[in-house]
């Protein structure tokens, strides 16, 4: 057996719900004790040294793993953000821990560390485009982590994987290609940051109710048969594999259950793609179709 | 004595911040400081009823799935359909209800809370074949030993082979977890924030094979329930017994109840319930609940002193960043001006006062194989087991709930959103009590209302002064050892907060004592 190459990843919290980290929880294969204990490829180990729900320790020491890691791992680690970031008041709306009797804000934390990290996977619809956080009126100002990256002048590269949650394959399989292949190409992603590998078709593409759509037989009510289109769906307007994915061990996904999709991966969640049961074209949003 | 500091608390659902001081190494005030503030009621403002129910699931992502029950409730009866609901939805809805609580209280058990109790570290000497065990020991033999340390080091009792058994019993409840997401998104679509529950029941229609797949999942999860999760948290109960009588808390609980039983009766208090509502206290004595008493203040919370006092349906979100006196941005829900601890330990005490045979039995054999006395069912190891029983309580009416779906009758029954309305959601989720309140006007939402299980347990002190659940549990609390106060994170892991959270220790001659990092 050879030297086991170490990659030291770094998971924080902002104004999320922790659905998330859930839906990591939620991998198959690899599981997520083959995750965080095994090699997840030959000779590679991801070594998440901070999360917030899973790591045993707490207080300064965990927090001392942060300050170390951006110290001894310099543009060697992989910061992983889930939830938007709190702007208004400097950040007050969303503070973690304090220094010198001072609160820090997630604000401050998303920029020192992302500073130093080799690569920030913005998480989830909220890191990716601020999600439900920053529906209007936006209380707290909340903005994705592209958006404070950039504004702060901070250059590391960022990858946006959304979803409300966002399904686990697409983290494992990011991970695992930069893993392989290293940080990805300009051409693998779109223009919203996004893997290409798996949000580049719309739902409505792979949709299984889709000969509904092409016959023009659509759904009343919810149980019925046909396409769900007139209930709401924003399967023509969202971009992710779920119908050929499928979520929870495939167990199912959300129009295998009779329900509409709800948009969740779009750059519009939440304001642009609700009221979320109306018929598209009669709802009042700037529409993407 | 001295100020120490543990921020942040980790292992819990988001930001929280408790302050405690201690006198002689006992905890004589504390504080407990919710530290995020997104402004979901805001949020919620002026848009489709329809949407809050997407919507309030994302208060949380550990506990999505009873908020949309509540507030499928809450819309259910603005609608004016809440005595509508078909069989098949209620049942259906029960069911991924019921999914997400077996798969988060394992979750909590094993991987939020049982590394205050096991020593992982201890497996570097692992000498069996175990393969997940194995697979541990390779791990720590390679160094790098995130997320396991750093942690508290000292108080780990537990005798090798149960600590063993536990930790092998970690990996194995990560699979059981997961198959209770897989359970609800047979009938929710996807997990965590199912779509399938929605005002007037469910989207999804129930088939014999849908059915099969949730049966077989559920009955490994009962398996492991009965088998190893029950007896690895009384093995735990009996090494830790002296947590039977640390963080006793406020001695008052109360529940919602939860899973409709029936679901024609418009008052949900009176609804039947597969856990009753109810309250009760240390004199194990049954009263009811009755909504119109719960009100919500914010003294010490930073909101605005006009919001004061009120009832959730005419409740007002106005933040009021850096008021003076403040230390939260959780509001504090009381009932009767008093104050009450929700959650697994309530639904049980509940049940078990008002006279429910099979909780009854269940915790008096539990309670004497340990040797305990349901007195101390009040305490931080308390918790634990009444969150383990629940479970196995669960998973056996939820094999009869499954088995009673009836394929081809209807799930769902259509609705007009009215002009002018008002609802209420009362059900306790997996942590507690868990309120949804909506003011509808010109078909849009005028204002809606969320109190959280959280909310209540972790709440600020009140108008009166009154500390809330988790503060009065961590008041009175001896530290054994300053430098890792163990005590005080099993304390608040008990509860299961939503909420991440760090605690500080002040000395209480005031802030200006040296001050001690904890490692």
């Amino acid at each position: 057996m050879g030297e086991v190459m170490e990659i030291p990843a770094i998971w924080i919290q902002a104004a999320g719900c922790t659905g998330c980290s859930i839906s990591i929880l939620n991998a198959d294969h690899p599981n997520i004790k083959n995750v965080l204990i095994d090699e997840i490829l030959p000779q590679k180990h991801v070594n998440l040294r901070f999360h917030p729900n899973v790591m045993a320790g707490q207080g300064e020491a965990v927090l001392e793993v942060l300050s170390n890691t951006v110290r001894e791992k310099k543009k060697g680690y992989i910061l992983i953000v889930e939830g938007a970031i709190p702007t208004s008041e400097n950040g007050l709306y969303g503070v973690i821990g304090e220094r010198d009797g001072n609160p820090l804000t997630m604000l401050s934390w998303v920029r020192d560390l992302s500073e130093s990290a080799l690569a920030v996977i913005a998480f989830g619809s909220c890191a990716s485009f601020g999600g439900i956080p920053k529906g209007k009126p936006n209380p707290t100002g909340c903005k994705p982590v592209g958006e404070v990256l950039e504004e702060s002048g901070i250059e590391t590269p960022y990858i946006n994987i959304p979803g409300c949650p966002p399904h686990p394959d697409w983290f494992l399989g990011t991970v695992a290609s930069v893993l392989l292949f290293g940080l990805p190409k300009l051409d693998d992603l779109d223009e919203l940051r996004r893997p290409k590998m798996f949000f580049s078709q719309t739902i409505h593409e792979n949709c299984p109710r889709r000969a509904y759509y092409d016959e023009k037989k659509f759904a009343k009510k919810f149980g019925d048969p046909g396409c769900l289109y007139d209930l709401g769906c924003r399967g023509p307007v969202t971009y992710s594999d779920c119908p050929i994915r499928l979520w929870n061990s495939k167990a199912n996904w959300c129009v295998g259950s009779g329900s509409t999709c709800i948009g969740c991966c779009s750059e519009g969640f939440l304001d642009e793609v609700s009221p979320l049961y109306v018929k598209l074209e009669e709802a009042e949003f700037p529409r993407e179709v | 004595m001295g100020r120490i500091v543990i921020d942040p608390l980790t292992r819990i659902e988001g930001h929280l911040k408790v302050e405690v001081e201690v006198e002689k190494g006992i905890v004589t005030q504390a504080r407990s400081s919710g530290m995020l503030f997104r402004g979901l009621e805001i949020i919620l403002k002026g848009r489709d009823p329809r949407d809050a129910q997407m919507i309030t699931q994302r208060v949380c992502g550990v506990c999505p799935t009873p908020h949309a029950m509540a507030s499928a409730l809450n819309l259910d009866a603005a609608f004016g359909i809440d005595d509508k609901i078909p069989d098949n939805g209620r049942i259906m809805r029960n069911l991924i209800v019921g999914a997400a609580e077996l798969s988060d209280h394992i979750l909590h058990f094993y991987h939020l809370s049982a590394l205050d109790y096991v020593d992982v570290a201890k497996i570097r000497d692992y000498q069996g074949d175990d393969q997940d065990l194995i697979s541990i020991k390779n791990f720590i033999k390679r160094g790098e030993l995130g997320p396991f340390v750093p942690r508290y080091e000292g108080d780990y009792r537990l005798p090798d082979k149960v600590n063993e058994a536990a930790i092998s019993h970690y990996v194995k409840a990560l699979h059981m977890r997961r198959k209770g997401q897989e359970m609800g998104a047979i009938f929710g679509g996807k997990m965590p924030h199912n779509v399938g529950i929605l005002p007037g029941g469910v989207a999804s229609t129930p088939t014999v094979d849908s059915i099969t797949n949730f049966l077989w999942r559920l009955k490994e999860i009962k398996e492991f329930v009965d088998n190893v999760y029950i007896p690895d948290v009384i093995a735990v109960a009996k090494v830790y017994s002296d947590y039977f009588e640390i963080g006793k808390g406020c001695g008052k609980l109360l529940s919602f109840g939860v899973y409709d039983i029936d679901g024609k009766e418009k008052d949900l208090m009176k609804r039947a319930r597969f856990h009753a509502s109810g309250r009760t206290s240390l004199n194990l004595d049954y009263e009811e609940v009755d909504p119109q008493k719960i009100r919500e203040y914010v003294k010490y919370s930073y909101y605005e002193d006009s919001s004061s006092g009120k009832h959730p349906k005419d409740g007002v979100t106005a933040p009021f960043v850096g008021k003076q006196g403040a230390y939260s941005w959780l509001k504090s829900p009381r009932y009767d001006g008093m104050v009450y601890e929700v959650g697994p330990l309530a639904r049980m005490m509940v049940n078990y006062v008002k006279g429910n045979k099979k909780v009854k039995a269940l915790m008096d054999s539990a309670l004497s194989e340990i040797g305990m006395k349901i007195e101390n069912m009040f305490s931080t190891m308390g918790r634990h087991l009444a969150r383990a029983l629940e479970t196995k309580l669960l998973a056996e009416a939820m094999e009869e709930w499954v088995l009673s779906l009836k394929v081809g009758e209807p799930c769902y029954v259509p609705y007009e959103i009215p002009e002018e309305s008002e609802g209420i959601g009362l059900v306790d989720a997996a942590r507690g009590a868990l309120c949804h309140a909506i003011r509808i006007k010109g078909k849009r939402i005028d204002n809606y209302q969320v109190i959280t299980p959280s909310t209540w347990n972790v709440s600020p002190k009140d108008d009166k002064d009154q500390p809330g659940p988790l503060e009065q549990a961590l008041i009175g609390t001896r530290i054994k050892d300053e430098k890792n106060p163990f005590e005080l994170v099993r304390i608040v892991r008990s509860f299961d907060p939503c909420l991440a959270c760090s605690i500080h220790i002040i000395d209480a001659r005031g802030k200006e004592g040296k001050v001690f990092r904890i490692i």
